[in-house]
C-alpha cells in the first residue's frame, strides 16, 4: 500500500494538468480527422487510406494561401474549400466506379490515391518542410509553462467544426439525406434522395474537415509530404476504437486516446507513449470488436 | 368498377421482362400494365417473381431483356431515384423504414424535393396524419421503435410523400393483426379515391380480390392468368391452381 501512495504521490499535479490540456488539444484535432474517416466509412463503406494525404494536402494548400494572402483564416477556409473540391473530384472519378464491388478494391483505391497524392506533394513542393506561423502568438502561464492561447483555439476550433457538422446533420435537409443514406441505401433511392450525388458530398466534407485540420495543426509541426501518415495511423485507432461509422464514438476515443498517451508521456518518452494506443486498440479488438462506445450486438 | 372498359395509355407497362439474380433467371417474360389510378393485384406463391416485378419497376432490378414504360416512356436503365421524382412510390416488402429517423424525418425523406412549397409539404403532411392519426402522435419518436402496424402505416405514409402517380405495395398485410390488415385495407381504398394508381403484391388472396379492379397471377416468373378481379372468386380453380389455396 505504501508502495500505491507512494506513487501517486510522486505524480506531479501541475504536470498532469499541463498533460490534461495537451491531451485535449491533440484529441480534437485527431476527433476532427477522425470524423471525416468514419464519415466516410459509415456511410460509404469505404476504408479511406488517402484520409492522411487530404490532411496533408490540406496543410499545403494552407502554406500557399498563406503566402499569397497573409491571412491565416482565409487560408483555413479556401484550404477546406478547396480540397473538399479535390476530394469530390477524387471520389466521382475513381470510387464512384467501383460502387456495389468488394471493399478491397475501393481499399487499393483509396491506397493507391493515397501513394499518388503523396509523391505529388514530393515533387511539387520539395523535400523540405515548410513552416505556418501561428495566427496568434500570446500565451498564458500554465504554472511553470507558458501555454500558447492558439492551442486552446485550435481545441474550440475543432469543436465547433464538429458540432456545427453535428448539427448540420441532425436538422439539414442534407443532413437527413445523408442519415438515411447510412441507413438504407436502397430504401433512400427509393424515395427519391440522389445517394451517388451524397456518396460525393460526403466524401468531400470528409476532406474538407481533414485539410481544416492540416491547417489547424500546421503551426505546430512542420509541413511536410510525409505528415499525413501518423495521423491517418491514429485516427484509424480511433475509429475501430469508437466503433467503425459512429461519429460520438469517434471524439470519445480520439480524446481518450489522446488523453492516455499524454500521460503515458509522464513517465516514458513520447514517441513511445503511442504504443499505449496500440495497447487500447488491441484490447478493443479483443474484447469489444464493436467499438468500445458502442453496446456489442448479442 | 368499369375495369374492362378501354382505358387511355397505362401508367406503367412492363413488356416481356426477363430479370436475373446472379445467374438465376428470376423472371421469364413478364407482361403487364396498369392503367391510371387503377388498382391491380399480382398473386402468386412464395418466390414465383412478383417482388422482383416491383423491383424492377423500381429500377432497384435491371431487366435484362424487355422494356418498362412509365407514362410511354421508357425507364428501365434509370436510377431508382430519378424513378422516385418521376411519380413512382415503394412500399417494400420489409418496409425498410429509416429506424434511427424520427417518423417525421422518415416523411421528411420524400418531402424534401426541388419546388415542393413550404405549403404544400404541410398540405401533404396533414393529409398522412389524416388518414393515419397514429404517425401525428408519435411524430419526433424513431421509426424502428413503432410496431409492425405503425410502421407498416408510416412506410405507406412515406411514399405517400412523393406524390407519386402509382405505388407499388409489396405484401403491406404481411404478419399484420387482423384490425391493422383492414386499416391497409381502407387506405389502399383511400389511395384509390385519391386516384393513385396501385400496383399490389399480396398473399392474402380475399383482401387482393376485394380491393383490386383487375388480377395477375404468377407462376414460376411469367404471368400465367389475368382477369377482372370481380371474374374469380376465392375458391375459382384457376386461384387452387395457381396458388394451391
Amino acid at each position: 500500500m505504501d508502495a500505491v501512495a507512494h506513487f501517486f504521490q510522486s505524480i506531479p499535479v501541475d504536470l498532469l494538468i499541463i498533460q490534461t490540456v495537451n491531451g485535449v488539444v491533440t484529441g480534437m484535432i485527431l476527433a476532427l480527422v477522425a470524423s471525416g474517416l468514419t464519415l466516410i466509412f459509415g456511410i460509404m463503406d469505404v476504408v479511406n487510406f488517402a484520409h492522411g494525404e487530404l490532411f496533408m494536402l490540406g496543410a499545403y494548400v494552407g502554406v500557399l494561401v498563406l503566402t499569397a494572402t497573409g491571412s491565416f483564416w482565409i487560408a483555413l477556409v479556401l484550404s477546406a474549400l478547396i480540397v473538399a473540391l479535390l476530394g469530390a473530384a477524387i471520389q466521382v472519378a475513381t470510387l464512384r466506379p467501383l460502387l456495389g464491388r468488394d471493399s478491397l478494391n475501393t481499399i487499393l483505391a483509396t491506397f493507391g490515391i493515397s501513394l499518388i497524392l503523396q509523391n505529388y506533394a514530393l515533387w511539387q513542393f520539395g523535400p523540405v518542410a515548410r513552416k505556418i506561423g501561428e495566427p496568434i502568438t500570446s500565451h498564458f502561464n500554465l504554472f511553470y509553462l507558458t501555454y500558447p492561447w492558439y492551442r486552446i483555439l485550435i481545441a474550440l476550433l475543432s469543436a465547433a467544426i464538429i458540432g456545427g457538422f453535428w448539427l448540420f446533420l441532425k436538422y439539414g435537409k442534407y443532413g437527413v439525406w445523408i442519415r438515411a443514406t447510412t441507413q438504407d441505401r436502397v430504401m433512400a433511392q427509393a424515395m427519391g434522395i440522389p445517394v451517388p450525388m451524397v456518396y460525393t458530398a460526403v466524401f468531400a466534407i470528409g476532406a474538407a474537415m481533414a485539410a481544416a485540420s492540416g491547417v489547424l495543426f500546421a503551426p505546430l509541426v512542420s509541413v511536410n509530404h510525409t505528415m499525413g501518415l501518423d495521423w491517418v495511423l491514429k485516427a484509424f485507432i480511433v475509429v475501430v476504437i469508437g466503433g467503425m461509422g459512429n461519429l460520438g464514438g469517434s471524439i470519445g476515443a480520439a480524446i481518450f486516446i489522446s488523453l492516455l498517451e499524454a500521460y503515458a508521456a509522464i513517465w516514458v518518452d513520447p514517441s513511445q507513449a503511442v504504443i499505449v494506443s496500440f495497447v487500447v486498440l488491441i484490447l478493443t479488438l479483443l474484447f469489444r470488436p464493436t467499438g468500445l462506445f458502442v453496446p456489442t450486438p448479442k | 368498377m368499369n375495369q374492362t372498359a378501354p382505358r387511355t395509355e397505362p401508367i406503367v407497362l412492363v413488356e416481356d421482362v426477363h430479370t436475373y439474380y446472379g445467374k438465376s433467371h428470376i423472371l421469364h417474360g413478364v407482361t403487364l400494365h396498369v392503367q391510371p389510378g387503377e388498382v391491380v393485384g399480382l398473386l402468386g406463391r412464395n418466390g414465383v417473381g412478383k417482388s422482383t416485378t416491383l423491383k424492377t419497376i423500381m429500377g432497384l432490378v435491371r431487366p435484362s431483356h424487355g422494356s418498362v414504360l412509365l407514362d410511354g416512356n421508357a425507364i428501365s436503365g434509370l436510377p431508382p431515384h430519378k424513378l422516385a421524382r418521376l411519380g413512382i412510390g415503394y412500399v417494400p416488402e420489409d418496409r425498410r423504414i429509416f429506424r434511427l429517423l424520427t417518423v417525421m424525418e422518415n416523411l421528411r425523406t420524400g418531402l424534401d424535393r426541388n419546388g415542393v412549397t413550404e405549403e404544400r409539404k404541410a398540405g401533404l403532411l396533414d393529409k398522412a396524419f389524416t388518414y393515419f392519426p397514429v404517425l401525428a402522435e408519435r411524430r419526433n419518436q424513431a421509426g424502428g421503435t413503432l410496431s409492425g402496424g405503425e410502421q407498416q402505416m408510416l412506410a405507406i405514409a412515406r411514399a405517400m410523400m412523393l406524390e407519386p402517380k402509382i405505388i407499388l405495395l409489396d405484401e403491406p398485410t404481411e404478419g399484420l393483426m387482423p384490425r391493422m390488415v383492414s386499416q391497409i385495407r381502407q387506405i389502399i381504398d383511400v389511395l384509390h379515391r385519391e386516384g393513385v394508381a396501385i400496383l399490389l403484391v399480396e398473399q392474402n388472396v380475399p383482401l387482393t380480390l376485394e380491393a383490386s379492379e383487375r388480377v395477375y397471377i404468377m407462376e414460376k416468373g411469367l404471368v400465367r392468368h389475368h382477369c377482372a378481379a370481380s371474374e374469380i372468386k376465392v375458391d375459382d380453380p384457376v386461384i387452387r391452381q395457381h396458388l394451391g389455396v
